[in-house]
């Protein structure tokens, strides 16, 4: 398994260096160094020479990616995307471009992001591998149907709707939580209870509905007939043997996603008033902020690379036939 | 698989339970408060705060950076520049702040000999500005200015390693003060020309003090290692001369009466020497410890918690010299109860907590739950909280008076407009054609119509780029534009649309085709739109010009791709605004001021208008001081941009302000934003309505538990009957 793990680490690193570059291009087609140091400077009596000074000073006056005035090497390596990407390898996200340490911003920021995303990812895959199981106990009953119904409503709703809603109902109506903001020590769980609810709330309508169906697919099978024909309780049924051998699916879409909780939500932040990752990766786009965005992305990326191998490995852990070679 | 184990019930059963006991637990220690959706903290309640947000996070903190809206929210409380404007008066009034009096200003001619106040503008070589600052102004307390007991500085000789373990100013566990002088100001006159700071005042300012250009060449040569500090001190500027510890003067180049208007704003306030030295030590910045972040000042409040994610926190500056309440205003204000504390000590709050609000809708429901002292109404709100009366004045709604809340409205010093691209060959130059095409569009784009339909009326329509509250602005008939509108029953009436079809033939398009091609006259629009309701509004454009039978193309972009548009000229027709910097007309007129034409240098004329008559006139009027003949020229000015027509003056923001009960002396005024120390909180009756607004409501929950468990409980009897059911029915009789 050492052996795997190492090959799709290095396997890695072209996929960071190709979307590093992606970015790079893509961001530097919508603005160019000038517009970044106007952003910067400000709107009113921006004069073309403090754009050239702030442009000089950052490193952006130098040539995209070739640099013909330079002699060998240099030709790559004195561009901007050379200069910009290459500390990223080793985690050193520099600073952005109101001058702040990049990394001291996201270790800040990782807590209040995790603190909603953790317990959202957790109750949110209790409460739907629940609701899905409940649905199969009582398959193809009115309790069934109306669930059925009741998930394909709820994901139909848009996100929105559930924070604006939550928001109106729990907080403005009940008057029972903050609609907003962020607190220090235990106070915080006063803020993080509605988010958490509004994205457990929102996750259920597709998540109960797709582990519904693995649910059947297993339920059917011709060793949980014979289990139930042993006379094992159907709670023992579902959840000691339809529950585990559904496991790969769930779990493909699940361990994926656990590493990239750190990346916070964009718009659950932002309507909460998180100081999470999630408000901090939009104000960098809003702010035309090149380093910022080009970090997020990159950690965005080694996350996502991160939960693909957790995600194999955990294939290993319920499925014993798998061998990682 | 694994074997079977015997299954218990209670497996699943029993974390439900205790989820269930939890939550019940914790509720009914909730319910121990009486409010539970206080967004602050406890030990917060009672307390003289004062509460607002902000909806984005300040990008520079050091005066000599900082030149936004929101940035001046929070430095206009730390910093005191010399000079700040009379709070209630207006129009706008200079009076001192961190003086003894107004600046004392004595005009020279070219050879250095002195001249009469009243001498020409012409004959005036240079305008020394005399400046003397109260004795015993004392700094916020801070570790720049601690000294040890041998009175050395505590923290100007660190290294690295000392720095290390330190993230904010708190972590330095000694602070100090020191008296303000008049160095601090020079030194961060100096720093204007820093080239590291890229102060956006530079260019315009190195036109009129003295030696201010020169000094950053020098600087620039001397800051060879970026890492290490530069000491300011070491380099003269011979523009500025420190006359004794309180009195210093400032050498402009010719005459340059908006120059007192800078001497309002933080470019000109004190920082000391200390600080820059302390903050340029080894891995201060690494650490994030900047003059940008930590401000330093000698106002009446200190930035205590700088965490622009969050939430950002003023309290009272406990070294503050000291200020009253002005015992003056305009007419009104004392019917307003604007002078009820007449010669009271400043600041009223002893903290002002902003927090980090970007949604309006969370913004707008923690105002009404008056977690929020003051809020602005936006367009979604605006049902919510203004009706017009029948005469078309605003009024709060019987649901925002039942709660006690007030409206504060005022026009703003802004103007936004639809100008013309003068280089364009359809809609620019100053042919009579030309002219009377723009005069056309500018009868036909109803501008009232927009600020009732886009605005809610939040906009008062311009009649030139001078809004009102503005010196040299004329009201009335006289300041009416005469090419757009007719004055009848005592006020404008905007022109037929038979007039503007009739100029629109005359400028050869009649019908909205080419006289001379019969092809269909085609303009085109650059906006920067693509927001919620942007179709509506390009919808309402195409409107406006099909009056006129005129094809409209609007193309909207980026900001990014706008701009450079407008850099490089190739526009037809755009929207933008100005906010004033200063309340005098020179910083209006100036947008037309042909040597500031966008595409030729860059400035801030982005019509690229040029009028030669124009720019005399500017040249004459930007020199003199307020009077007969400067408004005169402003008049003659005026009339000349309502003819040539270059922008479709569009309207002036109205500033529509709500405020608790419980609030007191505010005045809205754009150009005031050091206006925290007069704001004043009646902390008793705050938390007597928050209590009242937001006591809970605990039904739901008991309903919510309720339904949950009636969820629940089917399936769970269900399944224990299905568990208990034979497989073969039971046949056997008793």
């Amino acid at each position: 398994m050492l052996a795997y793990i190492v090959r799709r680490l290095l396997y890695a690193i072209p996929i960071l260096l190709g979307v590093n570059l992606l970015t790079f291009a893509l961001f530097f087609v919508v603005n160019t160094p000038d517009d970044m140091a106007r952003m910067q400077l400000g709107i009113k009596r921006v004069t073309p020479e403090a754009i050239a000074r702030w442009k000089s000073e950052r490193g952006y006056d130098k040539p995209l990616f070739y640099n013909s005035q330079a002699e060998a090497s240099a030709k790559f390596t004195d561009t901007i995307f050379y200069s910009k990407s290459i500390r990223m390898f080793a985690f050193d996200f520099g600073r952005s471009d109101d001058g702040r340490d990049i990394g001291y911003e996201i270790r800040n920021r990782m807590g209040p992001s995790l603190a909603i995303a953790l317990p959202v990812f957790l109750l949110s895959l209790i409460v739907t591998i629940a609701f899905a199981l409940l649905q199969v106990m009582f398959r193809a009953t009115y309790l069934d149907y109306g669930g059925v119904a009741l998930c394909i409503a709820m994901m139909s709703i848009s996100s929105m709707f559930y924070i604006i809603g939550g928001q109106f109902v729990f907080s403005k109506v009940w008057n029972l939580v903050p609609i907003s903001g962020y607190g220090e020590g235990v106070d915080r769980a006063r803020f993080l209870l509605l988010p958490v609810l509004v994205g457990i709330v929102g996750s259920i309508g597709s998540g109960a509905r797709m582990y519904r169906a693995f649910f059947l697919e297993e339920a059917f099978k011709d060793y949980v007939r014979t289990a139930r024909a042993k006379g094992v309780p159907e709670m023992a049924v579902l959840f000691r043997h339809v529950l585990k051998n559904a496991m790969i699916p769930i779990l493909t879409g699940a361990v994926v996603v656990i590493p990239s909780l750190f990346l916070g939500s964009l718009i659950t932040e932002s309507f909460f008033g998180i100081p999470g990752l999630g408000s901090y990766t939009i104000e960098a786009i809003q702010s035309q902020d090149f380093a910022v965005v080009r970090s997020m992305v990159f950690i965005g990326s080694v996350l996502y690379i991160v939960g693909l191998i957790l995600t194999d490995i955990s294939y290993t852990l319920v499925d014993p036939r798998i061998r990682l070679q | 698989m694994t074997p079977d184990r015997p299954f218990r019930y209670t497996h699943v059963m029993r974390p439900i339970a205790l989820v269930f006991a939890a939550a019940c637990s914790a509720l009914a220690l909730a319910g121990c408060a009486d409010v539970w959706n206080d967004p602050y903290p406890s030990a917060d309640r009672g307390k003289n705060i004062f509460y607002s947000a902000f909806t984005e996070r300040p990008k520079h903190l050091d005066p000599v950076q900082s030149y936004s809206e929101n940035e001046a929210t929070f430095l206009f409380q730390i910093y005191e520049p010399p000079l700040q404007y009379d709070y209630l008066k207006r129009p706008y009034r200079l009076i001192p702040m961190s003086t003894e009096a107004l600046p004392s200003v004595t005009y020279l001619d070219r050879e250095g000999n002195p001249l009469p106040a009243d001498a020409n503008g012409v004959a005036i070589g240079f305008s020394v500005y005399e400046i003397r600052i109260k004795p015993g102004i004392r700094y916020q307390p801070h570790p720049a200015f601690a000294v040890d007991a041998a009175g050395k500085p505590r923290y100007l000789g660190l290294t690295r390693e000392q720095v290390r373990d330190k993230r904010k100013l708190s972590d330095f566990a000694e602070s100090g003060t020191r008296e303000l002088t008049s160095d601090d100001y020079i030194y961060q006159i100096k720093r204007l020309a820093h080239p590291r700071l890229h102060s956006p005042a530079f260019e315009l300012l190195a036109d009129y003090v003295v030696g201010l250009r020169d000094l950053q060449s020098r600087l620039a040569k001397a800051d060879t290692d970026k890492s290490a500090w530069l000491d300011l001190s070491q380099h003269e500027l011979s523009g500025v001369e420190r006359v004794d510890q309180y009195t210093f003067r400032i050498k402009l180049m010719g005459k340059y009466p908006q120059f007192v208007y800078w001497l309002a704003m933080p470019f000109f306030a004190p920082v000391p020497l200390e600080a820059d030295r302390f903050f340029a030590q080894p891995g201060m910045s690494e650490r994030n410890l900047t003059l940008d972040w930590y401000p330093i000042g000698t106002g009446p409040y200190m930035l205590t918690e700088n965490n622009p994610n969050a939430r950002m926190v003023l309290e009272r500056n406990p070294n503050y010299h000291g200020d009253t309440y002005p015992c003056e205003g305009e007419a009104g204000d004392r019917d307003a109860g604007l002078l009820a504390d007449c010669g009271k000590p400043l600041p009223f709050v002893d903290k002002v907590v902003f927090s980090l609000e970007k949604e309006t809708i969370p913004y707008w429901n923690k105002f009404i739950q008056g977690y929020y002292d003051v809020s602005g109404v936006g367009g979604e709100n605006f049902d919510q909280a203004v009706r017009f009366g029948p005469q078309g004045d605003a009024r709060l709604t019987d649901d925002m008076q039942e709660r006690g809340m007030t409206l504060v409205t005022a026009v703003q010093p802004t103007v936004s407009y639809t100008g013309f691209n003068m280089l364009d060959p359809v809609v620019g130059g100053s042919s009579e054609r030309a002219r009377k095409l723009r005069q056309a569009i500018s009868i036909a784009v109803d501008q009232e119509e927009y600020v009732s339909i886009f605005l809610s009326g939040r906009g008062e329509v311009a009649q030139s780029p001078i809004p009102p509250g503005i010196t040299g602005r004329r009201g009335g008939r006289d300041g009416m534009n005469p090419v757009v509108y007719d004055w009848v029953d005592g006020k404008p009436r905007r022109k037929a649309i038979a007039e503007a079809k009739r100029l629109l033939a005359e400028a050869g398009y009649p019908n909205g085709r080419d006289s001379q091609t019969g092809e269909p006259l085609v303009i085109h629009l650059d906006t920067t739109g693509g927001g919620v309701g942007d179709k509506s509004r390009v919808d309402w454009y195409n409107k406006q010009f099909s009056k006129l039978d005129i094809q409209l193309v609007v193309r909207s972009t980026d900001y990014n791709r706008f701009q450079d548009k407008m850099r490089k000229g190739t526009a037809q027709m755009f929207f933008w605004g100005w906010n004033a910097d200063y309340p005098d007309p020179e910083n209006f007129l100036f947008l037309f001021h042909g040597p500031q034409a966008k595409v030729k240098t860059q400035g801030e004329n982005a019509a690229n208008y040029e009028n030669p008559d124009y720019d005399a006139l500017f040249e004459r009027m930007k020199n003199m001081d307020e009077g007969t003949e400067r408004q005169e020229i402003i008049d003659r000015m005026v009339r000349m941009l309502q003819t040539d027509a270059p922008w479709l003056f569009g309207y002036h923001d109205v500033a529509y302000v709500l405020q608790h009960g419980w609030m007191s002396n505010r005045k809205a005024g754009k150009i005031i934003r050091g206006n925290m120390k007069y704001q004043k909180v009646d902390v008793s009756l705050r938390e007597k309505r928050r209590a009242e607004w937001n006591a809970p409501i605990r039904w739901p929950i008991a309903v919510m538990l309720g339904l949950l468990a009636a969820i629940i409980a089917p399936a769970v009897i269900s399944y224990r009957r299905r568990e208990r059911e034979r497989a073969i029915p039971d046949t056997r009789t008793a």
